[in-house]
């Protein structure tokens, strides 16, 4: 049936660029290899490439096609699946091709790349589809020969006779390789690794560097409509009543919907749909949270803190150990809501006719696209092909499907034809689902010697990620899961009903309670004028589970220069973190004048395990502490009157490349199972920032964004 | 509605466009010429960098009225091949690009500067380029990259027209 085939118009200029430049570059990988995505065509075309198993096509022509089952936001994912694949079929690096596969059971329930997960849970599969494909081959060339397999090996692309040196090409084994049954296959030990733990530049660059990637917002489809959506300014309100008359009459506007979360004006461009989307008379209903600010949010929060909360940690008796203690502290620390604020504005496009809907997106969660489309068109997801495209950043926010939702329902209303539905930069900054704000009052007792012996924390942080037992984990990971030997702890948790949209957000938890946690440690440390980095030394050193973590802090000290004298003004902070499976430490130089902070230089080391892409991980550590910089320094998210006062990057400005410092980064190596890598070195520099910022000014920040009044 | 006429990548170019119609939209929704990228609407960003006569614009900001007779060069025009201008080899030996959402506007700000500062130092480069966001945190990558693409541009130029250019910086 016509209307099951989701077939993808080939971009011909496009392809033939990049068959013509993989010559000029000499050899260098292009990445976007454009499919035909017709499963019926690849039934039917004796040319179409052989499917080994579910991640490996190979053509007659001795393309290698990887189906990369993970979306690529810019963390390096093609690439480093690239890599494990390529690792085990002993294939020509140069001729792997990428192909992003429609939603299958094959690449998980939860197809998508969130969590820091993609290598972490990539890991075994694509090095197994590798060795599998391989090992297919080489059964299908030996049968040819008749020879025993033990005969034949891979390289390059072939499969060699090792007795007579004769030679078949992937390509020619490919169709009958594929008729075999999947191996059991034993894979590579590391001291075998070819391309894992080596460094790589990455597949999609050249097409990053001439405008011809195709990220989301760049589909175009035949017929297509543009939308743009009036959402109401308070969270949670509705439309009550609206007029769309003079928007109607506008240029290039071709009808008004609405739909449940607003009211959408489509129109034959971007532009005329959201010049037309000014004229529309919408009366709201604000609901109950029309007078939400962010002192009245603060005032919620602190009351709540003065509460007892479900337990999140406990261990010893931290009351009766506070009591004795020789010496007390109290802080509390405050976070921010922060909006994600990826480069690409969220957009979708969406097709929806009575027996299939098809989607074009840059999304994270490619299998929730699917659910959300199918629970608002009522079709079965098998009806529901959802194209993903790259993403121009996701951080967390293409997580969520609230654009995608909308897009499909203002498609449904318009039946049979595209609309790509944009998102301004100022409903992105004003309708984000926000990292949430959060309010967290600890307490420590010290020993006579000035050691920890009692910690308490009350983390009062709305909920997204579900409560057990009463708590969110995403609430309090940082300040539950940190290393630190202290034997009497008590750390509580409350949600409050805020009303605000909240979501994940690079690190998540980890972005506000490493710094909570990092800059309330560093606190103890001052507090009888001991080193900071000697302090968690010892902190950690009893339990040799923290042997990894040791040792990122001591090479990031040793790196840095800790101790050593720095340039007059200058001054060093530390901060540490254990997420996702990996270890990173952080120190940041830097010197505050009149107020102002200036972060000169990072150092940071990192243990994530197994590295699969140098290249990569070092990007993404550079990356992480950008994303973190500008939370330490430069955004936040306030609300009057339910409204979110910031607008755009003028009111919500992040770091730019004059206020970038110079960053360092030292891999640990090791064949440790791999961590994640995408989100780690988020939160580790806001507190090693926040901490050089209390050595220069004996100031401690206690709420983001730093102000300079706070420090002049 | 009104006709206008420009130059666009070195070619004459007619659109009939609302005369108030950004110039990024008639490249994006008009031309289908979509390497220029959407990302504030209101000159924050630099994501809609184009040329206008040599000059590093916000496309977002150039309305339609504005353009008649005017040259304009996009990510598209800056080389034949899309990989040979210094900026792009340079992009491409430094393994600039993240996500690569903002990059082509970050390509051709650094191209604009490369063609008028042969040797620019840190500052000049920071100067030229704040206006530029990346959320992605490529800027330490960007940064080395202009200093690759400049080298490039530099070994480009036969001796008499560097003397010149020296004399005209100077």
């Amino acid at each position: 049936m016509i209307a099951t085939q989701f077939i993808r118009v080939k971009k011909l200029n496009r392809r033939s660029f990049l068959q013509a430049g993989a010559t000029a570059a000499g050899g260098l990988m292009l990445g976007f290899y454009l499919p035909e995505k017709s499963p019926l065509a690849a039934q039917t075309s004796s040319a179409a490439p052989a499917k080994l198993n579910a991640f490996v096509r190979i053509g007659a022509d001795d393309s290698v096609t990887l189906m990369i089952h993970k979306s690529e936001m810019g963390q390096g994912t093609v690439t480093s699946l690239s890599m494990l694949l390529a690792e085990e079929l002993e294939c020509d690096w140069t001729k792997i091709r990428n192909e992003f596969p429609l939603v299958d059971p094959a690449y998980g329930a939860m197809m998508g790349a969130y969590g820091s997960l993609s290598i972490r849970t990539s890991w075994m599969p694509l090095r197994q589809a590798g060795a599998q494909a391989r090992e297919m081959l080489i059964s299908a060339a030996a049968q040819k020969w008749g020879v025993d397999k033990s005969q034949c090996r891979a390289e390059n692309n072939n499969i060699v006779n090792t007795a007579s040196n004769a030679k078949l090409s992937f390509g020619s084994l490919a169709e009958d390789a594929a008729k075999l049954p999947l191996p059991q296959v034993k894979l590579k030990d590391p001291s075998q690794y070819q391309l894992i733990g080596t460094s790589k530049k990455r597949l999609d660059t050249p097409a990053k560097v001439n405008g011809t990637a195709t990220f989301g917002l760049d589909i175009k489809r035949p017929g297509m409509l543009y939308a743009s959506l009036q959402r109401c300014p308070v969270f949670g309100g509705k439309v009550a009543s609206f007029d769309a008359t003079k928007a109607k009459s506008m240029p290039g506007v071709k009808n008004v919907v609405q739909i449940s979360n607003g009211v959408a004006v489509v129109a034959d461009n971007t532009w005329a749909a959201a010049e037309a989307r000014k004229a529309l008379t919408i009366q709201w209903d604000e609901g109950s949270r029309a007078n939400t600010s962010s002192a009245s949010l603060r005032q919620m929060f602190a009351d709540l803190a003065e509460k007892p909360g479900a337990n999140a940690r406990k261990s010893g008796d931290a009351a009766a150990a506070m009591s004795g203690a020789a010496q007390k502290l109290e802080a509390v620390y405050e976070a921010p809501y922060l909006s994600h604020a990826p480069m690409e504005p969220l957009n979708c496009t969406a097709v929806v006719t009575d027996d299939s809907c098809e989607i074009w997106v840059g999304t994270q969660i490619q299998s929730v696209a699917q659910q959300t489309a199918a629970g608002i068109t009522k079709l079965p997801p098998s009806k529901i092909a959802i194209h993903t495209e790259f993403l121009g950043g996701g951080f967390g926010r293409r997580g969520g499907a609230d654009f995608i939702g909308e897009a499909v329902e203002i498609a449904k209303a318009l039946k049979g034809t595209p609309v790509k539905l944009t998102w301004t930069r100022e409903d992105d900054i004003q309708h984000d689902t926000y990292r949430p704000a959060s309010y967290t009052k600890f307490a420590a007792g010290l020993d006579a010697d000035g050691w920890p012996v009692a910690l308490t924390g009350t983390v009062v942080c709305p909920s997204f990620g579900g409560l057990r037992n009463g708590v969110d984990s995403t609430g309090v990971e940082g300040i539950v899961t940190h290393t630190y030997d202290i034997p009497n702890q008590d750390i509580q948790y409350h949600p409050p009903d805020a009303g605000i949209p909240v979501s994940y957000w690079r690190s998540v938890g980890f972005s506000q309670n490493c710094y909570f946690m990092e800059s309330f440690i560093d606190e103890m440390a001052a507090a009888t004028k001991k080193d900071p980095v000697e302090f968690r030394r010892r902190l950690l050193s009893k339990d040799p589970k923290n042997s990894r973590y040791l040792n990122v802090l001591n090479v990031a000290a040793e790196k840095a220069g800790w101790g050593k004298p720095l340039p007059a003004g200058h001054y060093h902070g530390v901060g540490i973190v254990n997420n996702l499976g990996s270890f990173n430490a952080q120190v940041a130089e830097v010197s505050v004048n009149q107020g102002k902070v200036k972060v000169h230089r990072v150092v940071c080391a990192v243990d994530c395990g197994q590295i699969v892409n140098k290249a990569g991980v070092t990007q993404q550590i550079e990356s992480g502490i950008v994303y973190g910089l500008s939370a330490a320094l430069k955004i936040g998210i306030t609300l009057d009157h339910g409204r979110v006062q910031q607008t755009n990057f003028n009111t919500y400005d992040p770091l730019r490349i004059d206020e970038m410092p110079v960053v360092e980064v030292y891999l640990v190596e090791n064949h440790e199972n791999p961590g994640g890598i995408g989100e780690a070195a988020t939160p580790t520099i806001v507190p090693a920032v926040i901490n050089a910022v209390f050595a220069a000014t004996g100031k401690r920040v206690r709420s983001l964004p730093i102000k300079a009044e706070s420090l002049a | 509605m009104a006709v206008v006429k420009f130059t666009l990548n070195g070619k004459a170019q007619s659109v009939d466009v609302e005369p108030r119609m950004p110039l990024l939209w008639i490249l994006r929704d008009v031309l289908a010429m979509t390497g220029t990228k959407f990302g504030c609407g209101g000159g924050f960003c630099g994501a809609c960098t184009v040329h206008i006569n040599g000059s590093p614009v916000r496309s977002c900001q150039t309305l339609a009225s504005g353009l008649n007779g005017k040259s304009v060069t996009t990510i598209e025009g800056l080389s034949a091949d899309g990989m040979s201008h210094p900026v792009q080899r340079a992009w491409i030996e430094e393994d600039v690009p993240q996500c690569g959402y903002c990059q082509s506007g970050q390509i051709m700000t650094a191209a604009a500067l490369v063609a008028k500062a042969p040797n620019p130092t840190d500052a000049d480069i920071d100067e030229a380029l704040h206006g530029n966001l990346c959320r992605c945190g490529t800027y330490q990558d960007i940064r080395r990259a202009v200093h690759t693409a400049a080298r490039y541009r530099r070994a480009q130029i036969p001796a008499d027209e560097k003397a010149q250019e020296k004399g005209v910086l100077a």
